[in-house]
């Protein structure tokens, strides 16, 4: 790859998080209510905890809280990102931009990873006012490692469901929610899978989420001090391999759709 | 005939159909050909125009041509380039506007603009220089960049649509409806516009319009299409004269068989 193809690679890529930033700075007002509505969200729950005067329930709470916004605002902004550009009337520019779709997809995680980042301080900040939690014992840079690590597996998942509106514009983007759900459900999110229904548990080793709030829950330390990041190997091996299972195959179903939905006529703006 | 290589725009036998969903189906047929093996070819530097009337095929052979939509059979080359093998290529070729300028509402006409540099690869300064340039050419005012473009009129938001396109310098423009809902003296600046970047820059422009007035004047030669096909071709002149009208109206009518009317094609 020559200075110049590298240049415009990075010029394309960042498209996606100037067009991001730039339409954040003009739907603040909403972006200020959403934000909002997740930390009250949050803090509905964790408060569970505080209410029954329980630490490590609170915690553990608190931690299902802040991985799930933070996984689920990934998630939401790859996978619907295809209905809001037919929302907004811009599919068919973007799509016959000479953009490569790796070089698309790799510029949409970027601003979908920026704005979790984000979402998700802004949750922590709020949670630990509002109840009080003693973080130190956590393993910060050990967290910051799995959730790393959980964003390839997230990013994968969040491709393959951006198809979905491609291949049905109404139903597509209402299955990528339905998804979306059933991580929730079947992660772990807020309760121990093991309390699951014996008929979906095996769903749950299928989910991402399952492994980074098994690692972040560890790394945290709730009840204990948070254990260094040699102790959550398995789950990290566990989290890489999907990723690197996810993200390829992300990539080719996204691939099969678009060129689906070219023979078809689906790849327009109204849909 | 002319060499493939003097042609930007090579299309032969063309054919595209849509598979009706089985609740809007009649009889038997599930499918409607949309194209039904269209040929002709626009040579570089030339502004041809399409004219048809509403689901004659105007818009799906545009999308064809701009690698959104893949032809079920015959040949697409652009600029010695054939679709969709070498789409990548194709695309750095290619500018496109639409009826509808299809922007970022909430965003200003600038950081639109700066969004497609980007997408291009192309040095943002660079893209900008050339975008604005090209508005100040068509007109308009550099106080207006910066306000949303949910706040501009169709006319304005259509030249800003101009900008976009050309601001990637390419060597063809394909043009569905570009003045469709404009004032007239919008698509005056429009016309007038076109007309010096093909003189200036040697760009080929591929043209669909509603307007005859329009394709007479800017185009060298225009294409009928009807029902999927190809139905006559050749000058204005020649166009009259095959169906022995005064005008490129009744000769339109004459020969597809429709009178012609905006809205959305197929």
């Amino acid at each position: 790859m020559t200075a110049e193809t590298t240049e415009r690679t990075l010029r394309q890529a960042w498209a996606f998080v100037f067009r991001g930033y730039h339409l954040t700075r003009r739907y603040i007002s909403w972006v200020i209510v959403f934000n909002f509505y997740a930390l009250t969200g949050s803090a509905a729950v964790a408060l569970i905890g505080v209410a029954a005067h329980d630490d490590r329930l609170t915690l553990t709470l608190v931690t299902g809280a802040l991985l799930w916004n933070f996984l689920s605002t990934l998630y939401t902004e790859i996978a619907m990102s295809v209905a809001y550009e037919r929302w907004e009337g811009t599919l068919e520019y973007t799509f016959m931009a000479p953009v490569p779709r790796l070089v698309h997809l790799l510029g949409l995680s970027l601003y979908a990873l920026a704005n979790s980042v984000v979402n998700t301080a802004t949750v922590l900040v709020g949670l630990v006012l509002l109840t009080g939690l003693d973080l130190s014992g956590a393993n910060f840079p050990g967290l910051l490692v799995v959730m790393l690590a959980s964003t390839l597996a997230f990013v994968g998942l969040a491709v393959m469901a951006a198809a979905l509106p491609v291949l049905s514009p109404e139903r597509g983007a209402e299955a990528t929610h339905i998804f979306q759900g059933a991580l929730l459900l079947v992660s772990g999110v807020y309760y121990p899978v093991e309390i699951l229904p014996a008929w979906i548990r095996p769903v749950a080793a299928l989910s991402p989420a399952t492994y980074t709030l098994s690692a972040c829950r560890k790394l945290v330390g709730i009840g204990v001090p948070g254990v260094p990041l040699s102790a959550v190997t398995g789950e990290l091996a566990i989290l890489l391999g999907m990723g690197a299972v996810l993200v390829p195959s992300g990539l080719w179903v996204f691939g099969r759709v678009e060129r689906w939905a070219k023979r078809t006529g689906r790849l327009k703006r109204t849909g | 005939m002319t060499s493939s290589t003097a042609l930007a725009i090579e299309v032969r036998d063309l054919r595209k159909r849509f598979h009706k969903p089985r609740r809007l189906r009649r009889g038997a047929a599930g499918a409607e050909w949309a194209l039904a093996g269209v040929s002709f070819h626009v040579a570089r530097g030339e502004t041809y125009g399409l004219l048809g009337p509403n689901g004659s095929g105007k818009s799906t052979l545009i999308r064809i041509l701009s690698t959104l939509l893949i032809a079920d059979g015959g040949l697409v080359r652009l600029l010695g380039h054939r679709l969709p093998e070498e789409q990548a290529q194709v695309r750095r070729l290619i500018g496109r506007v639409s009826v509808d300028a299809a922007f970022y509402k909430k965003l200003s006409a600038r950081e639109n603009l700066l969004y497609t540099a980007l997408l291009y690869g192309l040095a943002p300064a660079d893209a900008e220089r050339r975008a604005m340039d090209v508005l100040e050419q068509l007109g308009m005012e550099e106080r207006t960049f910066t306000a949303p473009l949910e706040e501009m009129s169709r006319g304005m938001q259509q030249k800003i649509s101009i900008a976009r396109a050309l601001m990637v310098n390419p060597p063809l423009l394909l043009l569905d409806e570009p003045t469709t809902g404009l004032d007239p003296r919008s698509r005056r600046d429009v016309q007038t516009f076109l007309e010096a970047l093909r003189l200036r820059e040697g760009t080929t422009i591929l043209l669909t319009t509603h307007d005859m007035a329009e394709a007479e004047r800017l185009c060298a030669r225009i294409g009928f299409l009807a029902r999927g096909r190809l139905v006559a071709e050749g000058t204005a002149a020649e166009l009259r004269s095959l169906a022995e009208t005064s005008t490129l109206d009744d000769a339109f009518i004459s020969l597809t068989g429709r009178p012609i009317a905006a809205g959305e094609d197929t």
